[in-house]
């Protein structure tokens, strides 16, 4: 799992590409925690293009994420979510609490 | 002989009476990096089961939670213990069709697993982890916890509705 940060206006959007699971979910959560927490970056958006695969942790990561903006009042946003990454979060019943678009260009513009 | 096998009670070991169908053994550690050659691993047999794309998703995905789960709270995060995965293909009659399934059964040497703590969590409080259990039991037909011997052995089943698929023709019932 690789996972890389860049600027576009007042967002970070994080490229994360592979597998996020038990071995690796803690990048994750801690490089959303640093953009939301540490960076006050007012609006994170999570590529997840590259992901072929997400688990519960994985999904942990991301509540994580979302709660962590709620509580400094920022935005984030998920793009680019495959088949798989959609039906883990449906089932797990979180599909409608994330902002979820098809790409960059609408997950930018939101 | 692995760990696992010495310990395997006398039952468990009758149990491979249902090798006609017995399709796959994984052996592995505890480690998660492991986790992703499980995964791929049964990506191709359950395509070759005749499973749809989204039927393998979450038969995947079911044991993936499965044994992160072994390695989270069985092993507490040990990287260097035992795992098996046992995979065979199932068939069942029902209203004349027959449905082709498969039967997944994790071993590990942990702890008895306190079986009062298996509910899965309410999913109103959003909040991180906890949802292992809930998709495991989201993705398979069935899901049965057992303890056997000094064993803790978990069952999944799942059938693909369809009289379509698969491997040979032996005809089994799942126990």
């Amino acid at each position: 799992m690789k996972i890389s940060a860049r600027r576009v206006d007042k967002a970070t959007i994080l490229d994360v590409s592979g597998n996020i699971d038990m071995s690796n979910s803690p990048e994750v959560r801690k490089a959303l925690l640093r953009e939301l927490r540490e960076k006050g970056v007012s609006r994170v958006v999570l590529n997840l293009t590259g992901v072929e695969y997400i688990d519960s942790s994985g999904v942990a990561s991301l509540v994580e994420g979302l709660k962590a903006s709620r509580e400094s009042g920022s935005r984030f946003v998920l793009f680019g979510l495959n088949d798989s990454a959609r039906e883990v979060l449906k089932i797990s019943r979180l599909l409608k609490l994330f902002e979820v678009y098809d790409d960059e260009t609408q997950a930018i513009a939101s | 002989m692995n760990p696992i096998a010495a310990k395997q009670p006398r039952d468990m070991k009758k149990s491979s009476k249902l090798s006609r169908s017995f399709l796959l053994k994984l052996e592995l550690r505890s480690h998660p990096t492991l986790l992703c050659v499980i995964r791929g691993a049964l990506g191709p047999l359950m395509e070759m089961l005749g499973f749809s794309p989204e039927h393998s998703r979450e038969i995947i995905r079911a044991v993936d939670e499965a044994v992160s789960n072994i390695m989270r709270h069985s092993y507490q995060g040990r990287p260097d213990q035992p795992i098996e995965v046992y995979c065979s293909r199932l068939q069942r009659r029902t209203n004349g069709e027959t449905e082709q399934g498969v039967e997944i059964l994790l071993f590990d040497c942990g702890p008895a697993v306190d079986t009062t703590k298996l509910e899965a969590r309410p999913l109103d409080e959003v909040r991180p982890g906890g949802l292992g259990l809930h998709i495991i039991r989201g993705s398979m037909d069935t899901v049965q916890y057992k303890r056997a011997g000094r064993l803790n052995r978990l069952r999944l089943v799942k059938f693909a509705r369809s009289s379509k698929g698969g491997c040979g023709s032996a005809e089994e019932k799942p126990s």
